[in-house]
């Protein structure tokens, strides 16, 4: 790792001066990925600004149609607060990583970061949450912003997401054994106004929806209205872990298989 | 640099960590505590698992900066003063659940958060638990093995695999 400074500020005013402050500072959340990417000398920060110690970033509180977990919440956390009030985030969370990474690692790290293949922005996506910064607050079908980019500007933070409670909803994920990362991840939200199906590792634009199933999904909710749709291979990520087609074949294997957990 | 204090294993200790310092690393080097291993260097292996106010983390994958003030356990406060090994490594040790013992300071810290949570696990639950511990012997039957006999569950299933 290049040299750094780290400060810990208590409070998200402080955090945000600190970030505001310096060019080349850079927020640190749990660090499971930050930490990998700086020992590879990937990122060169002067200054890492901690935000696991924020009181008012940490907690999680459910009001039965509405979960709202604060940004510097570990994934363990939220595998097991939100058991009874939103069991498929919960399962989500329980399946990242290993459980050390997820007594670190946090969801507004993971929503920061927006890797290809991470498992919340799946969540946050076919939940229709609202991510939550020290500025405002951002739909997140507005939110994601392909490889690794998002609507947040330089220095902001992500302070709370608030994920609206389908009336069923189901993660299925399609794990990389390696790395424990999806090699696709599909999370499909049942609400009364419409169904939302999301797509974590498969797209080179990073999490998306997939309009199709949702429309087939939304007049009705079984996984015989997915028979037939099928997605373009076109635009699917590839390695050595899988092809183009082999994504684009699992997402649509893996809707149909959430959407039957979930019925 | 910047002085860091922290309880390690119930007694306070301090050092001179800078900011990049890995809680890996301010363990075993500036304060001693060598018991921590570092395998991977990369999150994976485990083998630097300690707990940090009471859940298990990967220390090199963590700052010692952010550890100031914490309680930290590593390895070397699992036994008592007089070198008795806990139920934990007396099991490891009765169903041969180390051969190399690289991993193992990684294995004993990660089943002490297991069974903290859950104080009979089935195997499958241990099996999923260790996700994140890499065991470079693949002695992982004996190491399941040692964990049932630790939590007081009956090994004699799973003694004929």
């Amino acid at each position: 790792m290049y040299s750094f400074d780290v400060e810990k500020p208590t409070s998200i005013a402080e955090a945000v001066a600190a970030l505001g402050s310096d060019d080349e500072a850079q927020a640190l959340g749990g660090g499971q990925t930050l930490i990998p990417t700086l020992k590879q000398r990937l990122a060169s920060p002067s200054k890492l600004v901690s935000l696991s110690g924020i009181a008012e970033m940490q907690g999680i509180s459910a009001d039965g149609s509405v979960v709202s977990i604060g940004g510097a919440t570990p994934h363990g956390v939220v595998a097991s607060e939100v058991a009874q009030s939103y069991p498929a985030l919960a399962a989500l969370a329980g399946n990242i990583g290993d459980p050390a990474v997820r007594n670190r690692g946090t969801i507004g790290g993971s929503l920061a970061n927006n890797d290809p293949a991470a498992c919340y922005p799946a969540a946050a996506l076919a939940s229709g949450a609202t991510i939550v910064t020290n500025a405002r607050e951002i739909a997140a079908d507005d939110y994601f912003d392909g490889l690794f980019t998002t609507a947040l500007e330089e220095g902001e933070i992500v302070t709370q997401v608030r994920l609206p409670v389908p009336e069923a909803a189901n993660y299925q994920k399609f794990v990389q054994p390696a790395s424990r990362f999806a090699l696709v991840g599909v999370f499909v939200a049942k609400f009364a106004d419409g169904v939302r199906v999301a797509v974590t590792g498969a797209s080179e634009e990073g999490v998306f929806r997939w309009a199709e199933a949702e429309a087939a999904l939304s007049g009705n909710f079984s996984a015989d209205a997915l028979e037939g749709l099928t997605v373009a291979a076109d635009g699917m990520m590839a390695d050595i872990h899988g092809s183009k087609a082999y994504r684009a074949h699992l997402i649509a294997v893996l809707t149909k298989r959430a959407v039957a957990a979930a019925a | 640099m910047t002085k860091v204090s922290m309880t390690v294993n119930g007694k306070a200790a301090s050092g001179e960590a800078e900011g990049r310092t890995l809680l890996s690393s301010f363990l075993r080097e500036e304060l001693g505590f060598t018991g921590t291993h570092v395998g991977c260097d990369t999150s994976q292996c485990g083998a630097c698992v300690v707990h940090v106010n009471g859940v298990a983390v990967k220390s090199c994958t963590m700052l010692a900066v952010e550890a100031e003030g914490a309680e930290v356990a590593t390895i070397e406060g699992q036994a008592a003063p007089d070198g008795t090994l806990n139920t934990i490594q007396q099991a490891f040790q009765d169903h041969h659940g180390l051969q190399c013992g690289f991993c193992t300071p990684g294995m004993v810290m990660s089943t002490a958060a297991l069974l903290k949570e859950n104080p009979k696990p089935s195997e499958q639950e241990i099996r999923e638990y260790l996700e994140g511990n890499i065991c470079r012997c693949t002695g992982y039957h004996n190491i399941v093995k040692a964990i049932m006999a630790a939590s007081g569950q009956d090994v004699s299933a799973l003694a004929a695999e």
